[in-house]
């Protein structure tokens, strides 16, 4: 780890500053994955903005929408009681993620900014593109378990980690951001980006931006019918193999509306659209969550060792829908 | 001669962990935590590359670093006058020679220490080893197993010779057989405790080491031997060890660094290892392909088995283990043959980890016994019982003790293993297969030699002293039982000190013999404590002159006469009566001569019920059973958490534990604990141990056998076995993940 300095702003307005002033000053709110990356010299800011002070932890309804301020903990919003009854697919999400320990710290903003665990990222002297431009990608020839079956390029497979963020994308979150020429609005999908020629880009928050909230709009339907599952190597405490976010509108058995999406499938939160589309109108059956299933991985493609994705990932579809509608 | 003093109809000892309220407390001091005025910090800086030369070492920026006292590298290094002769601890301790730290500039593999930067914080010393920058002369790196097996030559030698007990290939030509190949990944201790040795020197040739080590006498005799220094110039302390499965089982080149460093700058120096350190310098279990073959008759009785174990160990290092011995031991089988392959890889050298040998060697062997189960169709328990060894198959010597049927009888039981359908995949509930497996674990039960000194003094207390580590078991608190229940004092007036090289020599923590070795001699100087209190009660009235020591009864935390207990005197009154401050004895405790004629081994049975998802193949453990004949329990309390912490280490090993290198650079890629998954409290479900709890009558005194081996040993195999059972899908790769559950073909 290097020597940095660090300051402590009082205000949101203060913190944007001091990023759009110092190009090395970087945020940190849980700590939680920055210092990790720090201590292992994967990160070198030479100045810490500490933004855990900022007025940014409220939860609050109103007009439908649910606003999430960018510090509140973790473990705060999947507790939250609001959260838990409109939004219970993010309280899921938010709990299969990390640990008790982790999530007592962990901030929605950082979650959201949370970088890949792909091992080759986390060690400064193998090739990572996405650490150091230009190296190559040990992972595409590497040991690649737990990589992307969707949207990666031969210059990056590496996923996000987020089991949040996949919860906000079938909510059609918003993410809310602060810059010096004041604030933005970036619909969830939009918020993170695949890897492309530039892998070391994760998401579209320009240099000098930084997260204030999230908001989430309700839809009362999906509250009453939403699921959030997580295939991983242990039962708790591991990252997603694949997970699914799952939520339904339903009416007898005929599914008015769908809303999927995938965790560790790819760079971004991965939303199955035609698999959404597909099911509209259909009743409620094995066969047809087969089918959406089969339909979702269409365009899905493997690099060795994380073949099984193929599998798991239109099975854990299967599952989630089977489950969620006790078929 | 040991003399028995048990009883072996009186419950298990139950009691609470002597040091239970220092470690929770955090008042417990570890190797790491002890803070010297004018302390200095270590850090190790490693290798980039596995294979080649440093050609150039650049320490200027480091040197230059704020609070940087020393850099030393291969080029600065003091001399290690041990290192030239070959002796501990660069001797390697079963072949080759140990890494010598900072000795040359060959680099053997990733990560390998290429300097030690010390500063006045850890922190600055952290910053001041990223700085170090080296160039290499660079080759390929060689650490693949599956490549070596193809074009490697393994190591040759007697240890390596096969084995040929009766008729070398009978297996071959029996009606019923099976041939498989089983896949163990590399497997790391992983202590909670990372490594650390806090180093002070007082002159040229006085040290005193903190270090966390298994075997205080075995640190100071390699500390002595490495720095040519007499033994009572070198004190190690270890009071606490957080763990060490084995790890901390040899004195390994980061603490000579750290004496080295704190020599040269006449300065206390505390290096601490990082985690991912962990995972390259202090060795781990080493990766192993292993072929099993088993044949048998139709009643099921064994014809033949072939087994041949291919193994990794580093390229300056023949470390080896009894990987096949298991199979020549277990059952009664005339033909077996083995052979135990060791190729020689670019990597660090591999060491003990709990079960050593038999946790890798357990694997193909139960999970080969139970395909053959499933080709007999004959329930598993039978067709080991059809081959149950009344006599080692080894030697054809009787056995001091074996209780293993009992153990089956016992598992069996509690496991509910009627309920079981014999046929694969027929048991469900809900959604999830439901499968029962089961496996036998063995290790021998060892005996070592112990010194200890025991003082009971006027005021009713006991001491005792033995220069031993506890490395987690609670071997202080077995020590304490067992003296409470010769002496018949309280527990709460027994000490026992440990950890400190200046005490009575005592065993390493290892093999799981301490209770053995150790708890021998705990029993001998009592019934020689009761001697010298029978002659010291000489001179009271009360018994009016001699008194036998066979005719007094000490139960009770006294001297009573058997059957006229009016006469009675309290252990204080009779020191006290006959002038004296304390009753001494230093007892030295040799293993049984009569032993000879034995041979010894503990026993686990292990019964897993586990539920597997057929979609997403996520495998639940729902039940753990485990039985062991592991002799006399002497401490309920310890033994029960002891066979919980290994099945804990087996389920791990079974379902999650992985060390992966990348074998294009020869790098570890997952060396740290969010990436090496170990099982947390949600894959671990409610565990049942049980013992059989009869005493071994010649092994030692106390009649226990060992058990900290035993608890993680066959554990894998009856995770797999239940897997097949549920699934029909005969996993034979661990660890057993959701991938190899729905990429595996049914039957
Ligand atoms: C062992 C381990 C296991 C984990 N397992 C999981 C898991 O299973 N699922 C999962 O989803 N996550 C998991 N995590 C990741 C965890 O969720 C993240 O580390 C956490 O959410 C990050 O939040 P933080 O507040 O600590 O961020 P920090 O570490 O403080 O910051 C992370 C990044 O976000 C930036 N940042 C922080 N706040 C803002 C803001 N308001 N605006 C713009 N940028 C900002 C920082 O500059 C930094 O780049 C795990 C982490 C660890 C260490």
């Amino acid at each position: 780890m290097i020597p940095f300095d660090y300051a402590r702003p009082a205000t949101v307005g203060a913190a944007v500053a001091s990023i759009n002033k110092d190009a090395t000053a970087q945020l940190i709110a849980g700590g939680t994955n920055l210092v990790d990356l720090m201590k292992r010299g994967v990160m070198s800011p030479q100045k810490l903005i500490d933004v855990t002070r900022l007025p940014l932890k409220e939860i609050k309804e109103a007009n439908g929408i649910i606003r999430i301020g960018a510090l509140a903990l973790n473990s705060e919003v999947a507790e939250n009681e609001t959260i838990r009854k409109a939004l219970p697919l993010l309280s899921q999400a938010l709990n299969a993620g990390a640990s008790a320990q982790i999530r007592n710290m962990a901030t929605v903003g950082g979650n959201a900014m949370q970088r890949t665990r792909c091992p080759y990222f986390y060690d400064t002297v193998m090739p990572c593109n996405k650490r150091q431009p230009g190296t190559g990608c040990s992972a595409l020839k590497g040991y690649n378990r737990m990589h992307a079956i969707f949207g990666a390029s031969d210059k990056c497979i590496a996923v996000n980690p987020s089991d949040m963020c996949i919860a906000l994308a079938a909510l059609e979150a918003t993410v809310i951001v602060a810059g010096a020429k004041g604030e933005r609005r970036i619909p969830i999908l939009d918020f993170h980006r695949l890897p492309g020629d530039n892998p070391a880009k994760d998401n579209n928050l320009q240099k000098g931006e930084m997260i204030t909230a999230i908001e989430v709009p309700v839809n009362k339907a999906f509250a009453k019918n939403s699921l959030y599952q997580k295939i991983r190597d242990r039962a708790s405490y591991a990252f997603a193999l694949v997970s699914v976010a799952a939520a339904l509108d339903i009416k007898g058995k005929t599914i008015q509306q769908a809303r999927l999406a995938m965790g560790g499938v790819a760079h971004k939160p991965w939303r199955l659209t035609t698999a959404e589309t597909f099911l509209k109108g259909k009743e409620a059956t094995v066969a047809n969550f087969q089918q959406a299933a089969a339909l979702a991985l269409k365009d899905a493609k493997s690099y060795g060792h994380n073949d099984f994705k193929l599998t798991l990932a239109p099975n854990t579809i299967v599952h989630t829908l089977k489950t969620l509608t006790g078929i | 001669m040991d003399k028995l003093f048990f009883d072996t109809n009186a419950p298990m000892a139950d009691l609470d962990r002597v040091d239970g309220r220092a470690k929770v407390t955090g008042a417990a001091k570890y190797a790491a935590e002890y803070d010297l005025p004018g302390m200095t910090y270590g850090v190790l800086a490693g290798s980039n590359i596995t294979k080649g030369t440093i050609t150039a070492i650049d320490t200027k920026g480091a040197e230059k670093a704020p609070g940087v006292i020393a850099v030393i590298t291969h080029l600065n290094a003091p001399k290690i006058p041990g290192y030239d002769e070959g002796t501990n601890p660069a001797k390697g301790q079963t072949g080759g020679k140990g890494l010598r730290i900072f000795n040359d500039n060959i680099i053997r593999f990733n990560g390998q220490p290429i300097a030690l930067v010390i500063a006045d914080t850890f922190e600055r010393a952290t910053y001041a080893a990223s700085l170090i920058k080296a160039q290499y002369n660079k080759e390929a790196p060689h650490t693949d197993l599956v490549d070596a097996m193809k074009t490697d030559k393994p190591l040759e030698g007697q240890r390596y010779n096969e084995v040929v007990r009766g008729e070398k290939d009978a297996w071959k030509g029996a009606p019923v057989k099976i041939e498989s190949t089983y896949i163990m990944p590399i497997h790391v201790h992983n202590p909670m405790e990372l490594h650390a040795t806090t180093v002070r020197w007082d002159g040229d040739d006085k040290v005193t080491v903190w270090e966390k080590t298994q075997g205080v006498k075995s640190t100071q005799q390699s500390v002595m031997q490495a720095f040519k220094l007499e033994e009572k110039n070198v004190q190690v302390n270890a009071q606490y060890v957080g763990g060490g499965f084995g790890a901390a089982l040899r004195t390994w080149p980061h603490a000579i660094a750290a004496l080295m460093g704190a020599k040269k700058t006449g300065k206390p120096l505390k290096l601490v290892l990082t985690r991912p350190q962990m995972f390259t310098l202090v060795g781990y279990r080493p990766e192993a392909i292993q072929k099993i073959a088993i044949g048998a008759n139709t009643d099921g009785r064994l014809m033949g088995m072939m087994h041949e174990a291919a193994a990794i160990t580093s390229t300056y290092e023949a470390f080896n283990e009894g990987l096949v011995k298991m199979t020549l031991q277990l059952y009664a089988c005339a033909n077996v043959t083995t052979k135990y392959n060791i190729y020689q890889l670019d990597v660090s050298t591999p060491t003990w980890m709990r079960g050593p040998g038999e946790a890798t060697g357990s694997f193909p062997l139960e999970c080969g016994l139970d395909e053959l189960s499933y080709a007999l169709k004959m329930d598993p328990i039978e067709l080991r019982l059809r081959n149950y060894a009344e006599t080692d198959p080894e030697n054809g010597k009787p056995y001091s003790s074996k209780f293993l049927k009992e153990a089956y009888e016992l598992g069996k039981d509690k496991i509910d293993w009627k309920r079981r359908n014999p046929e694969p995949k027929s048991m469900k509930d809900g959604e999830w297969q439901v499968g029962y497996g089961m496996s036998t674990g063995l290790f021998g039960a060892f005996r070592g030699q112990a010194n200890l000194a025991a003082k009971l003094y006027a005021d009713g207390t006991l001491l005792l002293q033995s220069a031993v580590s506890d490395s987690g078991p609670g071997t202080a608190t077995a020590m304490v039982q067992i003296a409470s229940d010769a002496m018949g004092i309280p527990a709460n007036k027994i000490r026992f000190e440990l950890g400190d090289s200046s005490l009575p020599p005592g065993p390493t923590q290892g093999g799981s013999s301490t209770t053995s070795t150790l708890g021998a001699a705990v029993s001998n100087a009592c019934v020689t404590l009761k001697k010298k209190l029978a002659e010291a009660a000489k001179k009271s009235p009360v018994f009016g002159g001699d008194v036998a020591v066979e005719s007094l009864d000490f139960s009770k935390g006294e001297l009573s006469l058997k059957g006229d207990d009016s006469k009675r005197l309290s252990y204080g009154d009779v020191i006290k009566g006959a002038a004296l401050s304390s009753i001494d004895v230093i007892e030295n405790a040799v293993p049984n001569p009569a032993m000879q004629k034995y041979s010894a081994y503990s026993y686990s049975v292990h019964f897993v019920r586990v539920k597997v998802h057929p979609l997403t193949g996520v495998v639940r453990i729902d039940k753990i059973v485990t039985a062991a004949d592991a002799g006399k329990i002497v401490s309920y309390k310890t033994a029960e958490s002891q066979m919980i912490g290994g099945v804990v280490g087996g389920l791990g090993g079974a379902l999650m534990e992985e060390g992966v290198i990348d074998h294009r650079y020869g790098r570890w890629v997952n060396n740290n604990l969010a990436d090496y998954h170990v099982p947390v409290h949600a894959d671990v479900p409610h565990i049942e141990a049980y013992f059989v709890n009869k005493p071994d009558p010649v092994l030692n005194p106390v009649g226990s056998k060992g058990m900290g081996e035993i608890a993680l040993i066959g554990f894998a195999a009856a995770v797999a076995n239940a897997i097949y059972h549920a699934t029909g899908k005969r996993i034979r790769q661990l660890p057993i993940t959701p991938d190899k559950i729905l990429e595996a073909n049914s039957i």
